[in-house]
């Protein structure tokens, strides 16, 4: 329709994209429509604006967490001619912000081809890790007994990890910064930091809003995609939680692993992987039955790759419990390690990426609640 | 055979069919759009009119069953059945659990866009989620959807229903009907029709947008009619907004709506006000403007703010045009530069000193011009300006079918005992013009449910009803 291309084509859009060009004309749709406001804080965030430039927009698709309920309920979604999809939309704008504030910049691009990323990373880590092994074993006779160190010294896990772990931190968390000096102009008040943690630990905007969940396959609400996110992270969490520990073991109080399997590190490496199981294997099916109109097929791939990749990993670190004291365990580290390096290489470049920027975004509706708007609408 | 029968696919039938279901019998919905076009005009609307005596749920202070009333009796000038109206009006009290209950979700007063959180409670979403809850809810209850399903005729035998003839040729039997298909106002030819050849020559309706579904076309309506079915209203009468001349033909919606009218000055195309922007705020009066625009030449009408009122209304759809001096605006809105400079400059010449609060009905007025504007009356003078193109946006028609309290129809003076009517085919009993906000949905609900239980009842399941 004439006016609607009319509007992508307006003056403002200089320095756009055109994915940003379609959020600022679906967002200036909905600011006239309103009906959504209850459902996340796109939308109350979007009410304090007249028009949209390439910051708001920037930061209003990372607030968006791709429910599906504004879709469904959108008396303007396909096929009216007005062709409204929130979530599709912001989703592309997503990926465009993740290549556009990578660092370093070049390295961007490989958020475009994610899927072959992740795969050649793992590869190339597994491939790395077999050959250190041999590399590394003088007398491959000695009795390994469980102990990872005798395949892999420590300091030689905590060199390599550590420099690929402080790398991909490092440039996640410049991105973060960069992020967020473009959509804020302002510093975060205690509070604030406080309500977008709290809304970023419990997934707030997965609720729907009446607290009956989001969407997946239909307009029906399902709390599952909240709980398999919630197995993920805090699984995830779990795990990081469990190596942090172990180090501290280590350096500390000058505990060498193997750890029994009632020690801290263990129990929690063990609750954190079951659920970096559960999560995934989730997540996987319930993106499988995903409704087409949901976000952006193109980024498919590097959604199922992070999911794959971290049930992989989940799945590898289990069976290396179970069998550390078998004639496969070196065999098995090699793999865990492998996968774990993986995920560490491509964290900055992948689907990690996602809560890193949606953190800073709900950061930004944070503070934005609390000043005042300019607006005066005549609302109540 | 099916025991309830109901055609149309709305709000109302979708409570029908709900209530028939809850009251024990087996239901059959025909919905004549296809599975993307469900729902009708309900999808458009956002809120429900509730009484309430002291703040309720979502709802804030109190708006009592004789306000509620009064404000009725206000808009419709007294072209209302008062009792059919209380009805309305009490179940909207307590309809709101029972419409929790089938998944529809209300929404606590955020920014609330239409001074309304008073008066009218909210859909989380809007009127699709509540279409959508509902249809979810009827497909568990085992209610028998059928999309692409238009009814064109009725067969009856003694002013009793006997069965329904679809287009496509099947004809379905049952032992009761509902009737919710909705008014006629996507159908143009019969607009037309109704509203003839006006004095400039030129049909009203041929400027007409409609602002919902293009499935309301009356066909049902007007087989009704022939079959002799007592009719209310006047097919002119409509709920009819004032929307950007730019919208679609159909489907519109509410995002068309232009909220700065009461900021500025409206002219039309002879560059001429012909209306008093400021009779009251823009929600009370909204339903009003699509009228004043039908009545001007080509139905053509243009709001006029100056800079001063950006961001003090609701942002439009369309950008108005945005121009630096009065000449241009003219020529980018095709109007006399002229005319339209002294309007405004006896405009601004009118306008009294006063407090501008566009929050309250203010003292800024005009005096010694006609028509005066008598609140929010500042000089438009502060560039840029901005022009809206305004034209009559058809919601809903209200000719419909006469009913009663138990939502029952009435062929040739005789009541019907199994072939009942609900939402816009019967608003008109209620609105015989004029509209307040949430009233439709009111309506809907109400003999919705009424008309619901009455058919399983007609049908032999338990009891029936009066209210």
């Amino acid at each position: 329709m004439q006016q609607l291309n009319d509007l992508i084509q307006e003056a403002r859009l200089t320095g756009m994209s055109d994915q940003e060009g379609e959020v600022d004309r679906i967002m200036t749709i909905c600011n006239a429509c309103r009906y959504c406001e209850g459902f996340c804080a796109v939308f109350p965030a979007m009410t304090r604006r007249l028009q949209f430039n390439k910051a708001d927009i920037n930061y209003l698709a990372n607030l968006c967490h791709n429910c599906g309920a504004c879709l469904h309920s959108c008396q303007y979604a396909p096929p009216n001619e007005f062709a409204v999809n929130v979530p599709q939309a912001m989703a592309a704008v997503r990926q465009e912000t993740y290549v556009e504030y990578a660092w370093p910049k070049s390295f961007g691009r490989l958020y475009k081809n994610n899927g072959v990323i992740v795969a050649l990373a793992c590869s190339l880590a597994l491939a790395f890790f077999l050959w250190l092994s041999t590399a590394l074993r003088e007398n491959s006779n000695v009795t390994l007994d469980g102990n990872f160190y005798a395949v892999f010294p420590h300091n030689v896990l905590v060199l390599i990890f550590g420099a690929v772990f402080s790398f991909s931190i490092l440039a996640l968390g410049i991105g973060f910064y960069n992020f967020w000096r473009n959509i804020s102009k302002t510093g975060a008040s205690i509070a604030a930091i406080g309500e977008s943690a709290h809304d970023a630990l419990t997934m707030k905007y997965l609720d729907g809003g009446h607290g009956e969940g989001c969407n997946n396959e239909d307009d029906g609400f399902t709390l599952w995609r909240k709980r398999f996110h919630h197995f993920t992270f805090y699984g995830f969490m779990l795990c990081f939680a469990s190596t942090s520990v172990a180090t501290l073991y280590h350096y500390v109080l000058k505990l060498d692993a193997p750890y029994a399997f009632n020690s801290l590190p263990v129990i929690l490496g063990t609750v954190g992987g079951l659920g970096l199981l559960i999560g995934p294997i989730g997540l996987l099916f319930l993106n499988l039955r995903r409704n087409p109109l949901h976000g952006d097929a193109r980024q498919k791939p590097m959604d199922r790759a992070f999911i794959l990749l971290l049930f992989l990993i989940s799945l590898s670190g289990l069976f290396l419990l179970v069998l550390r004291e078998s004639a496969l365990m070196s065999y098995l580290l090699i793999i865990h390690l492998g996968f774990v390096m993986g995920l560490f290489l491509t964290m900055p470049y992948g689907k990690f990426a996602h809560g890193i920027y949606r953190m800073a975004a709900l950061l930004k509706n944070a503070v934005e609640k609390r000043q005042p708007s300019t607006l005066k609408l005549g609302s109540d | 055979m099916t025991d309830v029968l109901v055609i149309g696919g709305g709000n109302a039938a979708l409570c029908a069919a709900l209530m028939a279901r809850e009251s024990g019998a087996s239901v059959t919905l025909l919905e004549s759009a296809p599975k993307e076009w469900r729902g009708g005009n309900s999808s458009h609307t956002r809120n429900i009119r509730c009484m309430h005596e002291e703040p309720q749920d979502v709802l804030l202070e109190s708006y009592p069953e004789d306000e509620y009333w009064q404000d009725l009796l206000k808009v419709t000038g007294g072209l209302t059945n008062e009792p059919l109206a209380r009805i309305a009006i009490r179940e909207s009290a307590t309809c709101r659990t029972w419409m929790q209950k089938y998944g529809v979700h209300f929404q606590a007063p955020l920014s609330g866009t239409l001074h309304l959180s008073r008066t009218n409670a909210f859909f989380m979403g809007g009127g699709k989620a509540l279409v959508n809850a509902y249809y979810r809810s009827a497909e568990k209850a085992g209610i028998d959807i059928q999309y692409d399903s238009e009814v064109t005729s009725i067969e009856l035998s003694d002013k009793q229903f006997v069965a329904a003839h679809l287009k496509d040729g099947r004809r379905i039997a049952a032992k009761s009907c509902v009737l919710a298909a909705g008014g006629f106002e996507s159908n143009i030819e019969w607009q037309r029709e109704a509203w003839g050849i006006d004095e400039h020559g030129v049909s009203p309706a041929d400027n007409f947008l409609i602002r919902g579904t293009t499935f309301n076309k009356g066909v049902l309506l007007k087989h009704m009619i022939a079959a002799g079915a007592d009719q209310v209203g006047d097919p002119t009468q409509a709920h009819m907004a004032a929307i950007d001349a730019r919208s679609p033909l159909y489907d519109g919606g509410i995002c068309t709506r232009i909220d700065c009218v009461s900021l500025g000055i409206v002219v039309n195309k002879h560059a001429k006000r012909f209306y008093d922007e400021g009779e009251d705020f823009w929600p009370k009066r909204y339903a009003i403007w699509g009228r004043l625009v039908a009545q001007q030449p080509d139905q053509i009408a243009y709001s006029i703010i100056d800079s001063k009122s950006i961001g003090r209304f609701m942002p439009p759809v369309f950008s108005g045009n945005e121009s630096n001096s009065l000449d241009e605006l003219a020529s980018k809105l095709g109007l006399d530069a002229e005319v339209l400079k002294n309007t405004v400059q006896e405009f601004n010449a009118a306008c009294k000193p006063g407090e501008f609060d566009h929050t309250t009905l203010d003292n800024c007025h005009t005096e010694g011009i006609a028509p005066e504007k008598t609140h929010w009356a500042t000089t438009i003078e502060v560039p840029p300006f901005y022009g809206y193109p305004l034209r009559p946006g058809v919601t809903f028609t209200y000719l419909g079918l006469k009913t009663d309290e138990t939502s029952a129809i009435f062929l040739n003076g005789t009541r019907s005992n199994n072939l009942f009517v609900a939402g816009e085919m019967m608003a008109g009993n209620i609105l015989g013009k004029g509209y307040t906000a949430g009233i439709g949905m009111a309506i809907g609900t109400a003999f919705g449910r009424i008309a619901g239980r009455n058919a399983a009842f007609a049908a032999g399941n338990e009891s029936r009803c009066n209210s």
